[in-house]
């Protein structure tokens, strides 16, 4: 489980200082206003950004990790997703792993799409291969921001039944950033809101 | 062989050109005219300059002066590298590996060649060290400022790509490695052609100021080889170092991509 005492995003936030236990196997859906520093917590979680207050994953403290082993453990996926190879499947470890193609069909996406030039995938399907390449490192907790906004209505139902079947399957605990109160109702065990600089529990149904 | 030495009218003459040039750069709008006057004033007057001090310190080369001039020599590339640089390092950095890879690339450069290779009696005697230092300086500082310039501003333009990477549990040395090779590829590339093109598309300056000055064609094309293979190497660890030393301040320890560490031009 993820535990987060104080967290204090610096970077001029108007969020006060956030604590909460993401449990396992739990999913939280977090919303607010745009500019509110939803993103920001998630950069400071991910201590990709300097902030204050401290994060444990099972007991330890996040500078207990080194950085990068912390990122495989506590992934964060960003709203927008960033490539550097031309091949989709450049990105991958293992292209040809049995899993991966599973997880591939589950989210609507043919195998071939790994030969694709990233330039001709769409964002939809971009968005979704990030999340498998995000998978990848078999993390403990999964920040998700905003991972279905470039999607059509099927391939949103896709992707939410596979994280939920995904998370009781791996007992991973996810943190959620989604704006959609109709999604929020069919994933999350609890919502989070921040309402004026304070975080505060919203409606699930 | 008889020297021709020359007058003063003679600069005057090659002067006017310069003059002509800038005349013709204002007609054309080019918004050059003042600078090419300028750095021909600075030219003459650095040039000028280092002449006098020169001539004092070939009449009494203590090793102090000829320390003393090198340090000055090496703090003002350092300012040069820092100030061709489009996003520098805020605080004392941008200067910092600057001078200290000046440092490497040609102090000991020349030292080595000083004490190894031309041996001088004394090792310090000015009349090799300061042209030596002079010519590694000037050509070092072009590959240096290269490699940095690349490597900071290719980070700028790609952080989110890096910030990817990091977050897929990458190191900042995995993060910053291509740009950094290419950095370095760039720093170096101008070198490796002037060695590719020496003595075919150019007489190398310093080769002609000796021809100029008397010295036998040969001797002057060994002392040739041996500046390109010392600038050479200058540049080449002179540009690992500062492209390494800038890759590693542009994170922190917890491997952030520390972009904040730069300035902003016009900001």
């Amino acid at each position: 489980m993820l535990y987060l005492k104080n967290i204090l995003v610096t970077k001029k936030s108007l969020l006060e200082a956030v604590s909460f236990v993401l449990a396992k196997d739990e999913c939280i859906c977090l919303s607010g206003p745009s500019g509110s520093g939803k993103t920001l917590l998630l950069r400071a979680i991910s201590d990709l950004d300097e902030h204050e207050g401290n994060v444990y994953l099972e007991e330890k403290e996040c500078r207990q990790y080194t950085a990068p082993n912390w990122r495989k453990q506590v992934g964060l996926l960003t709203a927008e997703n960033y490539w550097w190879h031309d091949r989709i499947g450049s990105h991958f470890h293992d292209e040809s792993d049995t899993q991966l193609i599973a997880n591939l069909s589950q989210l609507g996406l043919d195998k071939s799409i790994l030969t694709a030039d990233v330039n001709h995938c769409s964002t939809g399907e971009k968005q979704r291969l990030a999340l498998l390449r995000l998978l990848q490192n078999n993390p403990k907790v999964l920040l998700l921001d905003e991972p279905t906004s470039s999607m059509d209505p099927d391939s949103v139902r896709r992707v939410e039944k596979f994280l939920t079947e995904f998370r009781h399957q791996h007992q991973t605990s996810i943190l959620w950033i989604s704006h959609d109160p109709q999604q929020i109702k069919r994933i999350a065990d609890k919502h989070l809101q921040i309402q004026n600089g304070k975080l505060i529990e919203g409606p699930v149904a | 062989m008889n020297i021709i030495t020359l007058g003063y009218i003679d600069l005057i003459i090659a002067a006017l050109l310069v003059a002509v040039l800038a005349l013709v750069s204002i007609f054309l709008q080019l918004n050059l005219g003042t600078k090419i006057v300028i750095a021909a004033v600075r030219t003459t007057i650095q040039l000028l300059l280092i002449g006098f001090v020169l001539k004092i310190l070939f009449e009494n080369s203590q090793i102090s002066w000829v320390l003393l001039l090198s340090l000055v020599m090496l703090l003002i590339a350092g300012y040069e590298i820092m100030a061709r640089q489009t996003h520098r390092f805020k605080g004392g950095w941008a200067y910092g590996i600057g001078s200290l890879s000046m440092f490497i690339s040609s102090f000991t450069i020349t030292l080595f060649s000083l004490i190894v290779i031309v041996q001088p009696d004394p090792w310090y005697q000015p009349q090799y060290a300061i042209p030596l230092l002079g010519m590694l300086l000037g050509n070092t500082m072009t590959g240096i400022s290269l490699g940095i310039n690349h490597l900071t501003q290719t980070t700028v333009q790609i952080q989110n790509t890096i910030e990817a990477k990091l977050l897929l549990g990458q190191s900042w040395k995995q993060a910053i490695s291509d740009t950094q090779k290419h950095s370095v590829r760039v720093g170096l590339i101008p070198m490796i052609n002037a060695m590719a093109a020496a003595g075919i598309v150019s007489i190398p300056g310093m080769m002609t100021g000796q021809i100029l000055s008397g010295t036998a064609p040969i001797e002057a094309v060994k002392y040739q080889i041996l500046i390109m293979f010392l600038i050479s190497a200058g540049t080449g660890f002179g540009t690992l170092a500062a492209v390494y030393m800038s890759a590693q301040h542009l994170f922190d320890k917890r491997h952030r991509l520390r972009t904040d560490r730069l300035q902003y031009p016009n900001k």
